[in-house]
């Protein structure tokens, strides 16, 4: 919502902040200011002409040289190439010396042989408008030397207000002045209008007040001749409308163009102008039809017909469908109600009669209509938040006398209202109790009307312990319950009022959500191994997710993803591109899985890690090894651990793949799984699933799903250190290709029997003296008992009883 | 006989010139060069200098002896560490040059994001808070219905929706899980709630179509607009330093009334005004309001009994304003260059 600081404080005359103050002001009242834009000031240099004389320039046929009063001694000769100047009118003109908003500096100059003291200016030039197809011709009375600026009111100081969809009421200068007024409504004033610059105004705009008096009916009724039908009360609960005849629709007058200029709006006529400004200056949208237009003459407020279709004013050709409330005629469509008016009926300078609508239209039926035609307009913005039911005939009234004032015309003294199920003001009760709960500060019944009657809220008695109050009609909308009001007494008294004091609580029943621990574990085990947390969008393409977005942004983000581990590849291409060689990446985040149909997808939060390149920083003491198989299977068994999966929980072998996972090689994949089955996997990822250099080094990724089981850590039980020493034996075997390592750890664990404390492979070997198809793997064992040393012979003893079990199971045999 | 002042100078001078030599030295043996040219016995200048003392007169010999003895020792010093610098020490263990750079780990890091929502947390946690989370994908019950904004109301409108199938949509806020949570439990109630929400802005500078946010909510009996102020006064003074202030503004959320949009003093400038906050002084980070006694209606609740207060805030504003982080992209690109800086 664009604001002129002039039109506020017209309205509210004992408003004397500046406009700063005013920004600071709003934003406290719950509507800030985006900016402030200063009007005019770029226009100081300009001042008002009247051209006395218009003769042909003597050496160009376009150009004219006309005699200037400049409100100087003399009067100057000026060199003109618009086509419509004139003797006898008004125009902007820069004097030598002056500067324009484009930085243009104006000097008196030779134009065709002939000096020009000056420049009589365009819209443009003036940085008013657009328009550059003549100079900007004035109307109005005029001093000939005033300042433009100031006479035009143009130094003025706009701003753009934002509004929150639950205040219709500050959609206008009036609501707006409202909550900056000293006093509140009480404090402001609608001044009359100026007459017409020839006196051709009718009657006195008092006096014309008078004369129109409304008609109330239900559903029909005629004014001056026209038959006005509301067919549907549903989606127009109201409806006004009056005639003005023999109007004379020309340029606005400057004020009320200079008006228009300060919100942003193009004056388009005198007519269609006065509407707009009484749209911003009291919120309610007006449209005014050109009433030899309307067939009948009738004005029908229905639903529109399958395929009826109507051009708008914005030269587009609608077709409307039976969901769309229009305004028409006898015949066919002519607006759509509340969105836009017709481009037919539109009131044009040989517009001689008009009809005014002035119509409260329902907000969802307004939204849906503008929804359906891809239309904001001034209008539906604010039928769609509501406008003041109240304020009706006060703003078909206003309109008529600015129309009378700026066009001239004679309205017809009977007007029609229609309203078929008049609303009695809502009223709605208060508890200063319940104020002082909710805002944790004392207020009394007293305190709270203070706030709330300079807002129009008028206290009409008592209930119990609660005030009543009516509720004034821009207001409807978002007052209708006790909590309205304590938010208004709220804001009145200023948030800023309230005490900074922290009081005593109550702890929260709602226990930590244990997969936050887990996920905390998670990222410090990761990122002490040197991994980078990365977040990402949950978005993936097609073949990536198994649930599709009905509205994506794109195709590349159309689904939701299945995979974190693919999405990490992404990143390392994007890395890759970079010139990135060493990239160790993880992410915790949620995938999606299809559902039954009306119910949300199902949901996993997954622990997915990429990680290519060196397996510690480059160093001069050695050859930098990539990452390989054993630090995957080495991270595997560490999360295995953190996860609570235990020792088994890491298995050769890809097992199953999820569609859209990521594809590994086979050999160098394994699985990680629970008692319950297999919760991820890990592998050397696929040379065709990533987009990788020829440089790259091998690429390992992982992923887990993770459950809240995984977040419940039993506490370690200690086992007493051992109290006696150990003995340690080594054994070199022989092992075929084909026998796995795991096997005969497991064999030596059953044969060796309770005091094998501790086994592990420390050799692995291949080559002379080793049979193709086999390998040497040096094993140690440490034994130990609890209660005393163990003697030399019987570790001998569980020895060669592994070594006896391992060739009866295996055929190994020692290396010699 | 010498005046003192004028050997004094010599001293001076002497120090000037041996420091510069000793930075512009390369070698050790430059060093040593240095070294015999300086304090050698029978060559050295100092010592030449500390011999003249018997030119002095008696009683200016100790200032003067003292000083020149300063002299010898500041430059022996600085002769010393220059030589360990110089890597003098690889002559005395051979095999072993200690100025060669150490054997490094990889240095990981968590995301500014997770940096910034985890000390949240951790605020919110000592004051008396727990974590709880929600689904990302919801109905339109939990996203909008049972928030008090109806689906054809503008409200509706400042977020645009990512929809999955008619109903089901990805959460445009974590408010849903104000509504799960109350209705898996009873007051006392204080939970923050981190996560990710969707909307449908194309990615640029300062929008991401998925984002982190927090929820907080409080639900108890006699819970204020005045617990809800000091609460989040003193969230922003344990975040951002015991200088923090924060500002109410009145705005408009459908699920709280009052509601506020909630500034704090700009921790670039603290106030005074900078391009961070547009010059205003103020960071708008939070929005926040009283629970409106109809979202207490949808879950059970007695909403004459129980008030309560919600916030919510976007951690990845938070995390751009205070590692000075221009571009929003940036926090969801997985750049290593720029992952590594918070290592």
């Amino acid at each position: 919502m664009n604001v002129s600081y002039r039109w506020l404080r017209a309205l509210a005359p004992e408003l004397e902040d500046a406009p700063a103050r005013v920004a600071e002001r709003l934003a406290m009242v719950g509507a800030p200011v985006d900016a402030l834009v200063a009007l005019g000031d770029q226009l100081a240099g300009v001042v008002i002409a009247r051209v006395e004389r218009v003769q042909r320039h003597p050496n160009a046929d376009r150009l004219t040289l006309c005699e200037v009063d400049a409100g100087q001694a003399t009067r100057l000769q000026v060199v003109c190439g618009a086509p419509n100047v004139r003797a006898g009118a008004y125009y902007p003109f820069a004097p030598v010396g002056a500067t324009l908003p484009g930085g243009l500096e104006i000097r008196a100059a030779k134009i065709r042989g002939v000096v020009s003291h000056g420049m009589l200016c365009s819209e443009r030039e003036l940085g008013l408008g657009r328009d550059h197809t003549g100079i900007l011709e004035l109307h109005g009375r005029f001093t000939p030397g005033e300042p433009f600026a100031e006479a035009l009111e143009l130094n003025d100081v706009r701003l753009l207000l934002d509004v929150t969809p639950n205040r219709p009421d500050l959609l206008s200068h009036y609501g707006v002045a409202r909550e900056l007024a000293p006093g509140g409504e009480a404090g402001l004033r609608l001044a009359g209008f100026p007459s017409l610059e020839d006196g051709s105004a009718g009657a006195p705009l008092a006096a014309l007040d008078e004369q129109i008096r409304f008609v109330v009916a239900a559903r029909e009724e005629s004014t001056g001749g026209v038959r006005v039908v509301l067919d549907d009360a549903r989606g127009c609960p109201r409806y006004l409308g009056a005639v003005i005849r023999d109007v004379s629709v020309g340029p606005p007058p400057e004020w009320l163009a200079a008006r228009l200029r300060a919100v942003g709006l193009r004056p388009i006529n005198n007519v269609v102008d006065a509407t707009n400004y009484v749209l911003f200056e009291l919120g309610q949208p007006l449209h005014a039809f050109d009433l030899d237009r309307l067939r009948g003459p009738a004005v029908v407020i229905r639903r529109a017909r399958a395929d009826e279709r109507m051009r708008t004013l914005d030269g587009e050709e609608r077709v409307l469908h039976e969901e769309l409330l229009v305004i028409a005629d006898a015949e066919r469509a002519c607006a759509v109600a509340g969105v836009m008016g017709g481009a037919e009926s539109e009131v044009t300078s040989a517009t001689r009669n008009v009809f005014l609508e002035c119509a409260l239209f329902e907000p969802k039926t307004i939204r849906r209509s503008a929804r359906a035609l891809g239309l904001s307009t001034d209008a539906s913005y604010r039928f769609e938040r509501g406008v003041d039911p109240e304020g009706m005939e006060r703003a078909t009234r206003r309109a008529l006398a600015l129309i009378v004032a700026v066009a001239g015309g004679r309205v017809e003294s009977v007007a029609v209202d229609l309203h078929p199920q008049p609303r009695a003001a809502p009223v709605v009760g208060l508890r200063p109790a319940r104020v002082s709960q909710v805002l944790g500060a004392d207020f009394d019944e007293g305190g709270v009307t203070r706030y709330l009657e300079p807002l129009g809220f008028r206290a009409v008695g008592r209930v119990g312990d609660a005030v009543h109050f009516r509720v004034p009609g821009h207001r409807w909308y978002d007052v209708t319950r006790e909590i309205d009001l304590i938010e208004e007494v709220a804001r009145r008294h200023g948030y800023d009022q309230f005490a900074d004091e922290l009081r005593a609580f109550r702890p929260s029943v709602v226990p930590d959500d244990p997969m936050a621990q887990l996920e905390d574990r998670l990222r410090t085990l990761l990122v002490a191994r040197g991994f980078l947390e990365a977040r990402s969008a949950s978005f993936a393409s097609e073949g990536e997710g198994d649930v599709a977005l009905l509205n994506a942004l794109s195709q590349a983000e159309a689904w939701l993803r299945a995979s974190i581990a693919k999405g990490l590849l992404h990143r390392l291409e994007h890395n890759f591109t970079r010139g990135a060689r060493h990239v160790r990446l993880f992410e915790i985040g949620t995938v999606f899985q299809p559902s039954p149909a009306g119910q949300p997808p199902r949901e996993a939060t997954h622990l997915a890690a990429v990680f290519t390149g060196a397996r510690l920083p480059p160093h001069w003491s050695e050859a930098t090894a990539a990452f390989d198989v054993w630090d995957l299977k080495a991270l595997l068994l560490e999360l295995a651990r953190v996860l609570g999966l235990g020792s088994a929980a890491v298995v050769p072998g890809s097992g199953d793949r999820a569609r859209g996972a990521v594809a590994v090689v086979d050999e160098l994949a394994f699985q990680l799984r629970d008692d319950r089955g297999q919760v991820g996997w890990g592998g050397r990822v696929a040379a065709e699933a990533v987009d990788a250099p020829a440089w790259a080094d091998p690429i390992w990724a992982l992923e887990v799903r993770l459950s809240p089981e995984m977040a419940v850590r039993e506490p370690p039980v200690l086992r007493a250190l051992p109290a006696f020493p150990a003995v340690e034996r080594d054994l070199a075997l022989v092992v075929r290709d084909d026998q796995a390592a795991a096997a005969i750890e497991a064999a030596i664990r059953a044969a060796a029997g309770r005091q094998l404390e501790y086994v592990a492979p420390f050799d692995l070997y291949r080559g002379p003296g080793i049979s193709e198809g086999q390998r040497s793997i040096a094993y140690r064992l440490r034994f130990r008992a609890p209660d005393r040393t163990l003697t030399d012979r019987e570790v001998d003893d569980v020895v060669a009883r592994v070594v006896d079990r391992l060739r009866e199971e295996f055929g190994v045999q020692l290396r010699a | 006989m010498k005046q003192a002042s004028e050997l004094l100078r010599d001293l001076e001078a002497l120090e000037r010139e041996a420091r510069a030599a000793i930075a512009d030295a390369t070698t050790t043996d430059a060093l040593e060069g240095i070294r015999i040219r300086l304090l050698g016995r029978k060559e050295g200048r100092l010592t030449a200098v500390l011999r003249r003392l018997g030119e002095i007169a008696v009683e200016e010999r100790p200032a003067l002896g003292a000083a020149a003895n300063r002299v010898k020792s500041a430059l022996t010093e600085l002769l010393g560490a220059r030589a360990a610098e110089l890597g003098a020490g690889a002559a005395r263990v051979p095999g072993v040059d200690l100025t060669l750079p150490g054997r490094d780990q990889w240095a990981g890091a968590r995301h500014p994001v997770t940096l910034v929502i985890d000390e949240i947390c951790r605020v919110f946690q000592s004051l008396g808070f727990t974590r709880v989370r929600g689904p990302e994908a919801e109905t339109d019950w939990y996203n909008f219905i049972s928030l008090n904004t109806p689906l054809d109301h503008p409200a509706a409108d400042l977020h645009d929706t990512f929809y999955v199938s008619d109903g089901i949509l990805l959460r445009s806020h974590t408010s849903p899980v104000q509504i799960r949570t109350m209705q898996a439990f009873q007051p006392p109630i204080r939970v923050v709630v981190p996560g990710l929400v969707y909307r449908r802005d194309p990615f640029d500078a300062s929008h991401a179509p998925a984002f982190e946010q927090i929820e907080g909510l409080a639900v108890d009996q006699g819970v204020s607009f005045v617990d809800l102020k000091a609460t989040l006064a003193e969230f922003a003074r344990r975040l951002f330093g015991r200088r923090a202030t924060v500002r109410f503004r009145p705005s408009f959320f459908p699920f709280t009334e009052p509601s506020a949009e909630v500034d704090v003093s700009c921790i670039l400038c603290g106030g005074s005004g900078c391009s961070t906050c547009k010059g205003t002084g103020w960071l708008e980070i939070m929005g926040a309001g009283m629970v409106h006694p109809a979202v207490f209606e949808n879950v059970g609740y007695d909403a004459e009994r129980y008030t309560g207060f919600a916030f919510g805030m976007g951690p990845a504003r938070v995390a751009m304003v205070r590692y000075g982080i221009a571009d929003i992209r940036m926090l969801y690109e997985a750049d290593v260059r720029f992952l590594e800086q918070f290592a």
